[in-house]
């Protein structure tokens, strides 16, 4: 295995990260602290409990959910599609390393930097909002994979799109509404039974059901479940990066 | 001798039906500087980028350093540095920083010693620590050469690589090149510049079309396919051509005053000595004389249109 070529374009990413921290880092902070401050300190403190948790600690994790899908998808789309863009990927293509020290290097750089945002979302959610985290361990598991998995899924739309438009599209059009309506700011037994049926078919309901379950013990789908759904997803990206790389879809013509 | 580079009956065609590369087969030998040579669309930088794993073969075999481009990429790759046509690099990194990289791309352990050292032979040292985007054209052509040698390559691409650079830094890489040869690395250069290829190339390969339709010794080639020119400025006018010259490839100049005869290189001196016996015979003087041979560019002109 050519480890020193994992730690290379690993290194490379993560210096990314610290020349734009603007960008990466703060910029998400700032925006859901925003939330955490009118949803959780302002309108919070006139709306009623949900499952016997107060509501502005109710919203955190699907708080933390929706920055760290963006942010995931964000960095490894990101990462990928520059050297396309700017055409530096001819390096990495002619360098020898296999696809599988490919994805970790810049899969493993997004996951890595999309788990410090969220443990930094995390810290500074507890100035604005009290909250507890009933099951540390699989919190920071659920953390780890849901970053992981949707990397993996950013990894791909950098290598599909061609063009900043596309990079932007999936994230703003399908992956935040996806998280506005999976139970981030309500549980789906608070909607009438055929949206509760409806909403089921929305796979971030389970992954906020189950970082959920990891905060508070509470979740709307079996925590068994949010994560058999998570590990499918996982598994349908990774064929899918297989594929491109067997294939060399728009990377090798 | 076993060949750095062995390409045998590749083929190359793009999903849109093109066929970049027709049957080529090609050897480069350890230690050469072997230049490629074609017009713009011939071939030149798929062929490159199917020996250095960046485009997919569609047919044929293909071994870097023995090993098969496929089978055996990571052996296959580590072997070689590739200098692209483009200048494509980073430009928010260092140039410490983007050498290290594609030095560790390549699964090499870090060697400092080795980076100071390809950056000062680059005249890059002083530079170290700027952003690629604060270099000129030239400096960021010379960060690109640093890349592909930072890992210590046994076999060297270099695509067009004086392209849109100034006559100085030109004349350095070529020195560069031959430091390069002289420490046993086997140099593929493809360029527009036919003197380049004339100043520094062993072999010569012609690529016309997707086929490779010539490959030869640079001198043998330049001896075999070169013409001579013989340039006589004469005293006198003279009004044509007198008709004991007329069986010689020999031409009147509009002005009358200059003879122009061409001959093979390989012909020697032989038809010269002739033609100077019979304009003595014919009482027709000349005040001077200058021969021409013909440049690689001639030769390849030639080859491209024929």
């Amino acid at each position: 295995m050519n480890l020193y070529g994992v730690k290379a374009i690993y290194k490379f990413e993560m210096a990314r990260m610290k020349r734009t921290v603007m960008q990466s880092v703060l910029s998400p902070v700032i925006s859901t602290c925003l939330y955490f401050v009118v949803f959780g300190s302002a309108i919070g403190s006139r709306m009623g409990d949900i499952d016997n948790i107060s509501y502005g600690a109710y919203i955190i994790p699907g708080l933390v959910m929706l920055s760290l899908l963006m942010q995931s998808i964000s960095n490894a789309s990101f990462g990928i599609y520059m050297p396309k863009f700017s055409g530096t990927i001819y390096e990495v293509l002619s360098a020898p390393v296999s696809y599988v020290e490919i994805v970790l290097g810049y899969v493993g750089a997004a996951t890595t930097k999309a788990v410090i945002l969220g443990l930094i979302i995390l810290a500074t959610a507890k100035l604005f909002v009290d909250y507890s985290i009933l099951h540390p361990f699989w919190m920071f598991s659920f953390l780890v994979l849901t970053a992981m998995t949707f990397s993996l899924f950013g990894f791909i739309i950098g290598i599909w799109a061609d063009g900043f438009e596309k990079l932007q599209i999936v994230p703003m059009m399908i992956v935040t509404p996806l998280v506005f309506l999976g139970g981030t700011f309500y549980s789906i037994e608070m909607l009438p039974e055929i949206w509760q049926t409806i909403s089921l078919f929305n796979p971030v309901v389970y992954l906020i059901s189950g970082f959920r379950w990891a905060f508070y013990g509470v979740s709307d789908v079996h925590v068994g479940i949010s994560v058999g759904m998570t590990m499918v997803f996982l598994t349908m990206c990774m064929t899918a990066v297989w594929w491109i790389f067997k294939t060399g879809y728009r990377l090798r013509s | 001798m076993q060949p750095d580079i062995s390409v045998k009956h590749l083929n190359k065609i793009y999903e849109d039906g093109f066929q970049a590369l027709k049957d080529v087969n090609l050897e480069i030998y350890p230690g050469e500087i072997f230049a490629l040579l074609g017009p713009n669309g011939a071939g030149k930088t798929t062929l490159i980028s199917i020996i250095c794993g960046i485009v997919n073969k569609s047919d044929g075999e293909v071994k870097a350093a023995g090993h098969d481009i496929v089978k055996q990429y990571r052996k296959a790759r580590e072997a070689i540095g590739l200098v692209p046509q483009e200048l494509n690099t980073d430009s928010f990194e260092t140039v410490w920083d983007a050498v290290s990289f594609s030095r560790g791309l390549f699964g090499k352990a870090p060697k400092p010693a080795h980076i100071e050292k390809v950056l000062k032979d680059l005249s890059l040292w002083d530079k170290r620590n700027n952003r690629i985007m604060s270099l000129s054209g030239g400096m960021k052509r010379r960060v690109m050469i640093a890349k592909a040698l930072s890992h210590e390559p046994r076999i060297l691409f270099l695509d067009e690589p004086t392209a849109g650079v100034d006559v100085e830094l030109r004349r350095d890489m070529w020195e560069m090149v031959r430091k390069l040869r002289e420490n046993g690395t086997t140099i593929i250069l493809t360029t527009h510049y036919i003197e380049e290829a004339e100043e520094m190339a062993d072999r010569i390969g012609v690529i016309r079309q997707g086929e490779i339709i010539l490959v030869e010794d640079k001198n043998r080639l330049m001896s075999k396919l070169g013409k001579k020119e013989l340039r006589l400025q004469l005293q006198q006018k003279l009004d044509k051509l007198p008709g004991e010259l007329t069986l010689e490839p020999i031409e009147l100049s509009e002005d009358g005053y200059e003879l122009i005869y061409t001959f093979d290189s390989q012909q020697q001196q032989a038809g010269v000595a002739r033609l100077l016996r019979t304009l003595g015979d014919l009482d027709i003087e000349y005040r001077d004389l200058q021969t021409r041979e013909s440049s690689l560019e001639e030769i390849f002109v030639g080859l491209v249109h024929e």
